[in-house]
């Protein structure tokens, strides 16, 4: 948060760093598929992260302590390079941070897929960040449904995600790096499209009702836009055997 | 699940759609909240809080560290969560387990984010600043312990006394000055229950809630929330949620001031 005394001006002539507008999200690209090994992945670049998913399952879980009887469990490990960022070299392995952000990323998939349809068995979501430009977890949950999605394994709903933050008086969407460290506020919010419904919620700065209300809007404005990319990143490999074979 | 944990599950669910909680409490009401201060003399600040059968302890050191070569005039924050065994038979020693670095993180922001500490006030001089250890121990879990620790945490900074720094040497005792506390947050938590929400969820009612909603406030604004679990909340629900937390932050204001014991 901004505590810090060399704080950057984060809108400048009533645009933000970069340029864009308040409500605006980065350039989005999604790519369904890519890893042959995972029973579905999914690699995506948001701004400057560049973030892969792979799925894996459902298979036996293992050790068998951590079976359920009666459905899936699910095991989620969200990881960032240690090349990933601007700084100096992280050191690999999960930290803190990460540990916390797997287990909200992990809640987020445990609501949406039919976990009693698989009891017995784990199914293991990896999110990799190979580049990180703030955003990362919103990124992650975005890119891993779509990885879920490949791997045929059965949802109710795609879910998405993204954050919003207050600077001075406005409400930003998609943070990146810089806005994330010096801004007021930040609220990442993974939403299931299908009813609305938050899957995940977090938050930490300053923020009111009224705040919380216009972030929630601005996040389902761009949700619009993030899950029609996941829906046509999923459609693209059909399409492309389809169009092999016209004519 | 235990069968017979199934089965009072099951019992306590019956209950709570009709709106009825153990002991006749009401749905957004707190159970007994009880505040000992500076139980821990050694420790530059502490504090036990009990909320029902659930006992929280907090002890606050501070040491002189470096600082963060980001942050040259600002002294460190550092909390940890120790969901130690004989707190509860689900918990087992080893590494902190993602409940227990969860727990620290969400207290750890809204301490930060509500500007509690000035942590500029924690720079001795070049090179060398305080950090501030908040450890939070969980000695027996019935529920809520995010709403417990902050408290406690909140209560233990508010008793710790700041340490003297003279010739190179720490020192703990005699007359020392108060630690300067700029904000108190306090935070609400909610479990929702099929579509019942009920405040301050005991053991029995974590133990069958589908999801589980935090938010931490100072007077004015929100400072920090946290959802966990795989229960989803509707932007409505979240809407009222944040009305009540305010409402009820009051009470919880109200026992932190009122319990300071010196």
């Amino acid at each position: 948060m901004g505590s810090s005394a060399n704080k950057p001006e984060l809108i400048v002539n009533g645009k933000r760093l970069d340029g864009r507008a308040f409500g605006e999200l980065r350039p989005l690209k999604i790519v369904a598929g890519g890893l042959k090994n995972a029973a579905g992945s999914a690699y995506l670049e948001w701004g400057n992260n560049k973030v892969i998913a792979g799925v894996y399952g459902p298979k036996e879980a293992l050790p068998k302590h951590t079976q359920d009887p009666e459905k899936a469990v699910v095991k989620c490990k969200y990881s960032m390079a240690p090349f990933s960022s601007l700084e100096e070299h992280n050191r690999s392995g999960p930290n803190r941070r990460a540990i916390e952000i797997s287990k909200v990323t992990r809640e987020v998939f445990e609501k949406v897929i039919l976990l009693e349809d698989f009891p017995g068995s784990e199914i293991d979501i990896y999110i990799e960040v190979l580049q990180s430009d703030g955003g990362t977890r919103a990124a992650g949950i975005t890119c891993a449904a779509v990885a879920l999605a490949m791997s045929g394994i059965p949802m109710t709903d795609l879910p998405y995600a993204t954050s919003v933050g207050k600077v001075g008086d406005h409400m930003i969407l998609d943070l990146n790096k810089i806005e994330d460290n010096y801004s007021d506020a930040d609220m990442p919010v993974a939403i299931g499209p299908r009813n609305g419904e938050i899957l995940l919620l977090q938050m930490d700065g300053t923020l009111t009702k009224q705040d919380i209300k216009e972030g929630m809007d601005l996040i389902r404005k761009a949700g619009e836009t993030i899950s029609r990319l996941q829906r046509e990143a999923l459609r693209a490999p059909y399409e492309r055997i389809s169009n092999k074979y016209k004519n | 699940m235990h069968p017979l944990r199934q089965v009072k599950g099951e019992y306590v669910k019956g209950m709570l759609a009709k709106g009825i909680r153990e002991e006749g409490r009401g749905i957004f009401n707190y159970r007994p909240i009880k505040i000992t201060h500076s139980l821990l003399p050694n420790a530059e600040g502490s504090a036990q809080v009990e909320i029902g059968n659930t006992k929280v302890l907090v002890g606050i050191k501070l040491d002189v560290a470096t600082p963060m070569p980001d942050k040259p005039d600002e002294g460190n924050l550092m909390s940890m969560a120790e969901l130690l065994p004989l707190a509860s038979p689900e918990y087992e020693s080893g590494p902190p387990s993602p409940d227990s670095i969860e727990l620290a993180r969400v207290v750890d922001r809204g301490i930060r984010a509500a500007g509690v500490i000035d942590l500029k006030s924690l720079f001795i001089e070049e090179g060398k600043v305080w950090s501030l250890f908040i450890d939070i121990y969980v000695l027996n879990y019935d529920g809520n312990l995010f709403d417990a620790c902050t408290l406690a945490a909140m209560a233990a900074l508010s008793n710790t006394r700041m340490p003297g720094y003279e010739d190179g040497k720490v020192v703990r005792e005699g007359n020392l000055a108060k630690l300067k506390v700029n904000n108190v947050v306090t935070s609400c938590t909610f479990a929702k229950v099929g579509d019942k929400m009920v405040l301050d969820p005991n053991g029995g009612e974590e133990a069958i809630m589908d999801g589980r909603l935090t938010i931490a406030n100072d007077e004015n604004v929100i400072r920090a929330m946290q959802k966990g679990l795989p229960g989803s909340f509707t932007e409505k629900e979240l809407e009222h949620l944040i009305d009540m937390s305010f409402e009820k932050s009051k009470e919880l204001r109200d026992i932190i001031v009122n319990s300071k014991s010196d």
